[in-house]
């Protein structure tokens, strides 16, 4: 959906942890794990391509997205199981009921930096 | 994940073959002579080329010994000319060099900014009394329509302001300025949505009264602005009868995200196909919580259960602010009465 304001949403954090680190303070990025839910809707490929574009010029230019794909999960009222979840409309894998509540998979986070 | 050499993401894959690219570009194929899950030893030979990270790029073949066992996500390493060399290393890449570079765990959520702009702004909604409302939509569902038949049925009773968002032009806020309450117009240029840091600025200038209700009109999209919380204190989904009835299942986020969904349009139901019971059906099946409520903007049909809805909600914001500023009231009685005893004292 808006990879564009996500990518630069990474890069504030990226650039806050810049500004944050002190003495310990790194000048380059080269690579930023991110975790991105099944469920968020997040196309990590268009996050790629956004993420290359927003970081030109700026101390993460080059850097590499890792994007760390968590799979969806849910709990379904109908049966009270946990079962993975491919997406959010979907009925119960496990009894073919309705609502599962996702329970997992829809987080977009800036995981870690590697950096030097 | 490569199966065969534990190469991460970013595999093309042919039919019939275990070609694959690494995501440094390099493209290699092995040999298929796997047998279950290990590799065994007879002629399991193979070559690769790779890019190291200092741009060199080398090709080599490599034989397995007897014992040699690639399990199916293991790394292996493996001689270059009497150097060591493991494909992962920390950072899961090709990346020789690892000990200059470091992690630093970082561990936000990528939406934290705007999150953070979102809660200054429901502070302020909360402090104020305000009932804020994020209306959401496709293009053309008749939101402008809704609110400024809303307005006139309301602008007697409750002081409103209104926050219009759209990519280009004020012809919405122009509407609505017509109906004689303020409204302000965010042109997002390129964006898709609005956020909880332009609503914040918009706050600045619209002023709204304490005890308002403010409605704040997002662009036109049942995408983006599900993401991007603004502080309100309910997303209001309008979905009128001249779409589809599976918009809910097609943009599950929006209806998923909404606490109430209007289904506009309702006058025109007898010329569409559209189904009503299937429309709430879906919408429900994402969000078991979405409360419904069927209006037509143009004849005003159902409008009288909406503007309960408003009104009881913000009835409860000002309840509740009342209640907030009581207990501080009470509050700063009790500091003041230990502040005079131990004066006393």
């Amino acid at each position: 959906m808006h990879e564009m304001s996500l990518a630069e949403g990474v890069l504030q954090i990226v650039e806050d942890a810049a500004r944050a680190s002190g003495d310990d303070a790194f000048l380059r990025v080269k690579t930023v794990f991110i975790e991105i839910g099944q469920l968020s809707s997040v196309e990590p490929d268009s996050m790629r391509f956004c993420f290359d574009a927003v970081t030109r010029g700026t101390l993460a230019e080059g850097a590499k997205l890792e994007v760390i794909e968590v799979p969806g999960e849910g709990l379904c009222f109908n049966c009270n199981k946990t079962v993975p979840l491919a997406a959010l409309y979907d009925p119960c894998p496990a009894c073919g009921g309705y609502p599962v509540q996702p329970t997992g998979g829809t987080e977009m986070r800036v995981k870690e930096l590697e950096v030097e | 994940m490569c199966t065969t050499c534990g190469c991460a993401a970013g595999e093309a894959r042919i039919e019939g073959e275990n070609l694959h690219t690494h995501e440094d570009g390099t493209t290699h194929s092995h040999a298929s002579n796997k047998s279950g899950m290990t590799y065994t030893a007879v002629a399991a030979g193979h070559s690769h080329s790779h890019r190291h990270a200092d741009g060199s790029v080398h090709v080599h073949s490599h034989d397995h010994a007897d014992t040699a066992v690639h399990d199916d996500d293991g790394a292996h390493a493996h001689d270059h000319e009497g150097a060591m060399h493991y494909g992962h290393g920390p950072a899961g890449a090709h990346a020789p060099g690892m000990t200059q570079s470091r992690m630093v765990q970082i561990e936000r959520d990528i939406l934290s900014k705007n999150d953070g702009y979102a809660a200054q702004n429901r502070a302020r909604f909360d402090e104020q009394g305000i009932f804020a409302l994020n209306l959401v939509s496709s293009p053309g569902s008749g939101k402008t329509t809704l609110l400024c038949r809303t307005i006139e049925a309301l602008k007697s009773k409750l002081s409103i302001a209104v926050v219009e968002g759209d990519q280009q032009t004020s012809h919405d806020a122009e509407r609505i300025r017509t109906t004689g309450v303020p409204a302000l117009q965010i042109n997002t240029g390129k964006g898709c949505h609005l956020d909880a840091f332009m609503v914040g600025a918009a706050l600045q200038k619209l002023a709204p009264a304490d005890d308002s209700l403010l409605l704040i009109e997002n662009v036109g999209n049942l995408v983006c602005p599900a993401a991007f919380d603004l502080g309100e204190a309910h997303k209001v989904a309008i979905l009128s009868v001249t779409e589809g009835e599976d918009k809910p299942l097609k943009y599950p986020d929006m209806f998923r995200a909404a606490s109430l969904m209007l289904l506009n349009k309702i006058d025109l139901l007898p010329y569409v196909s559209f189904k009503l019971d299937l429309a709430i059906e879906y919408a429900r099946r994402v969000n078991p919580e979405l409360q419904v409520i069927q209006v037509s903007a143009t004849t005003g049909e159902g409008f009288d259960a909406w503007l309960a809805w408003l009104e009881a909600g913000c009835a409860g914001r000002q309840t509740r602010k009342q209640e907030t500023v009581a207990s501080l009231k009470r509050r700063i009685a009790e500091l003041e009465a230990q502040v005079s005893a131990s004066v006393r004292g």
